[in-house]
C-alpha cells in the first residue's frame, strides 16, 4: 500500500536522532555547488519548473478551438485562475495583464505543494520559507508598483486612507493602513503558506515515522499500534492534499485581491 | 539512505541557522525561488497565455459565428416560408379567380346558347311563315283560276251557253280579279276577305 511505501521511505530518511521529528528535518542539503549547499527543496523546485514548463508548453503549443485532453485540463486550471480569481478580484477592465502572474503563482505553488505528498519527492517546497518569501516579494513589488504608477507616489499614500474621515483620526488610520499594506500583508501572505506546508509536513512525518517507531518497538502491542498510526497518516495525506490546494488558491486569491485593491479608484 | 546521518559528515562544521530556526530564510533558496518563478512566469507569459487567449478568442468567435450562421439560416427559412405562403395564397386566389371566370363564362355560354336557340327558333318560324305565305300565294293563284272557272261555269249555266271562250277572249275574269286586287271599288270587301284568309 502506498502509505507503507511512504512510511518506509520516510522511515529510512527519518533522522537518526529518532522521534519526535525536529524542524531540522526540513534542512536537507543534498550536495554543494561552489560552496553553496543545494537543498532538497531547491531540487524539488527545479523539478517542478521543468515539469510545469514542459506540461504547459506541450498542452498549449497547438492550442486549438477544439481542445485535446491535455489542453482541456490546462484550460480548466487556467480558466479557474483567469475567471475565478483574476476577473473576480481585479475586475474585467485590467485583469488580463495580471493573469500570467496569477496563473504562474497558482500553478507553481500548487505543484510544489502537491510534491509534499507525491511519493519519493515528499517535500513541500514552500515549507522552506525562502520560497514563500521569494513569491511574496514578487507580489509585493507588483502591487505597490502598480498602485504607485496609478496614483503617483504621494497619491498612493493618500489613497491608503479612506476619504470622508474626521481630520484627527486620519494619522491613526494612516499608520494602521501603512502597516497593513507594507508589513502585515506580505508577512501573513508568506507565513500562511509557509506555516501550512511546514505544519502539514510535520504532521505527516509524525504519523508515518511515529508508526515506524512503533513498528520497530519490541512489544507486540506497540507493533500493532503502528497500524492505526499509518491509517491516520493515509487520511492526513488526503487531507494535506486538500490543504495544499487551498493554500495555493488562497495565496493566489490574496495576491489578486491586493493587486485589485491597489488598482481601485478609491480605498 | 541515511542522508541526514551522512550529511553532517559531508559538510562538517557548516552551521546553517535556518536548519534549527525554520523561520529564517536560507538565502540560496530565496534566490533560487525567484529564478524558478521567473522561469515559470516567462514560459506562462510568452508561450502559454497568448496561445490560450487566442484559442479562447477563436472559440468565442466560432461560437458567435455559428450563432450568426444559424440566425441567417433561420431568416432564410423564414423568408422561404413566407414566399411559399405568398405563392400559395396567390395560387388560391388565382384558382378562385379561374373558377369565377369559368362560372361567368359558363353563364355567358348558356346565355349565348339561349340567344342562339331563340334566333334559330325565330329563323325557323320565319321560314315557316314564308313557306306558309308562299303556299298561300300559290293557293290564291290556284284559287283564282278555280274561282274564275267556277264562276264562269256558273254564269254559263245561268246564261245557258258556254262563256268560256268569250271570257277567255275578253279576259273578263282576269280583269275582274285584277280589279279586285288593285282596284278600289270592291277592294275593301276583298281586302277584308283577304285578311280573313
Amino acid at each position: 500500500m502506498s502509505f507503507n511505501v511512504l512510511a518506509s521511505t520516510l522511515g529510512t530518511m527519518a533522522p537518526a536522532e529518532g522521534f519526535p521529528p525536529t524542524p531540522e528535518i526540513f534542512w536537507q542539503p543534498l550536495f554543494s555547488v561552489a560552496g553553496v549547499s543545494i537543498t532538497r527543496a531547491m531540487v524539488v523546485a527545479a523539478i517542478s519548473v521543468v515539469g510545469i514548463a514542459w506540461w504547459l508548453v506541450a498542452t498549449t503549443q497547438r492550442a486549438a478551438v477544439v481542445p485535446s485532453k491535455g489542453q482541456f485540463f490546462t484550460e480548466g486550471v487556467y480558466g479557474f485562475v483567469r475567471n475565478g480569481i483574476a476577473k473576480d478580484m481585479i475586475g474585467s477592465k485590467d485583469f488580463l495583464r495580471f493573469v500570467p502572474l496569477l496563473f504562474s503563482l497558482f500553478i507553481f505553488i500548487l505543484v510544489n505543494n502537491l510534491f509534499g505528498i507525491v511519493p519519493f519527492i515528499q517535500m513541500p517546497t514552500m515549507s522552506r520559507i525562502g520560497f514563500p518569501i521569494a513569491l511574496v516579494l514578487v507580489v509585493y513589488v507588483v502591487y505597490h508598483g502598480i498602485g504607485i504608477k496609478k496614483h503617483g507616489l504621494a497619491g498612493y499614500f493618500k489613497f491608503l486612507v479612506p476619504g470622508g474621515l474626521p481630520g484627527w483620526i486620519v494619522p491613526f488610520i494612516f499608520v494602521l493602513e501603512f502597516i497593513t499594506f507594507f508589513i502585515t500583508r506580505p508577512l501573513t501572505l508568506a507565513l500562511r503558506l509557509f506555516g501550512n506546508m511546514f505544519a502539514g509536513h510535520m504532521l505527516l512525518v509524525v504519523f508515518i515515522v511515529g508508526g515506524w517507531e512503533l513498528f520497530l518497538a519490541d512489544s507486540f502491542f506497540l507493533k500493532l499500534a503502528a497500524l492505526p498510526a499509518w491509517v491516520l497518516a493515509f487520511a492526513f495525506t488526503l487531507f494535506e492534499g486538500l490543504v495544499q490546494f487551498l493554500q495555493a488558491y488562497v495565496f493566489t486569491l490574496l495576491a489578486a485581491s491586493y493587486i485589485g485593491g491597489a488598482l481601485a479608484d478609491e480605498h | 539512505m541515511q542522508l541526514n546521518a551522512i550529511l553532517p559528515a559531508l559538510m562538517p562544521g557548516q552551521e546553517e541557522p535556518s536548519a534549527t530556526l525554520p523561520i529564517l530564510p536560507y538565502l540560496p533558496e530565496l534566490v533560487f525561488g525567484l529564478i524558478a518563478f521567473a522561469i515559470i512566469y516567462w514560459v506562462v507569459q510568452s508561450k502559454v497565455v497568448p496561445n490560450l487567449e487566442k484559442a479562447y478568442a477563436e472559440r468565442t468567435e466560432a461560437i458567435q459565428g455559428g450563432i450568426h450562421k444559424a440566425e441567417e439560416a433561420q431568416a432564410q427559412a423564414q423568408a422561404a416560408l413566407e414566399q411559399y405562403q405568398a405563392q400559395l395564397t396567390e395560387a388560391r386566389a388565382e384558382a378562385s379567380r379561374i373558377r369565377e371566370d369559368a362560372k361567368a363564362q359558363g353563364a355567358q355560354i348558356i346565355a349565348e346558347m339561349r340567344e342562339q336557340a331563340a334566333s334559330e327558333a325565330a329563323r325557323l318560324t320565319d321560314i315557316a311563315h314564308k313557306q306558309i305565305e308562299a303556299e298561300r300565294q300559290q293557293a290564291i293563284v290556284s284559287l283564282r283560276s278555280d274561282v274564275g272557272r267556277m264562276s264562269t261555269d256558273l254564269a254559263s249555266r245561268i246564261v245557258g251557253e258556254s262563256l268560256h271562250e268569250e271570257t277567255r277572249q275578253k279576259g273578263i275574269v282576269e280583269r275582274f280579279l285584277a280589279e279586285l286586287e288593285s282596284g278600289d271599288v270592291v277592294r275593301e270587301k276583298v281586302g277584308s276577305k283577304g285578311e280573313d284568309a
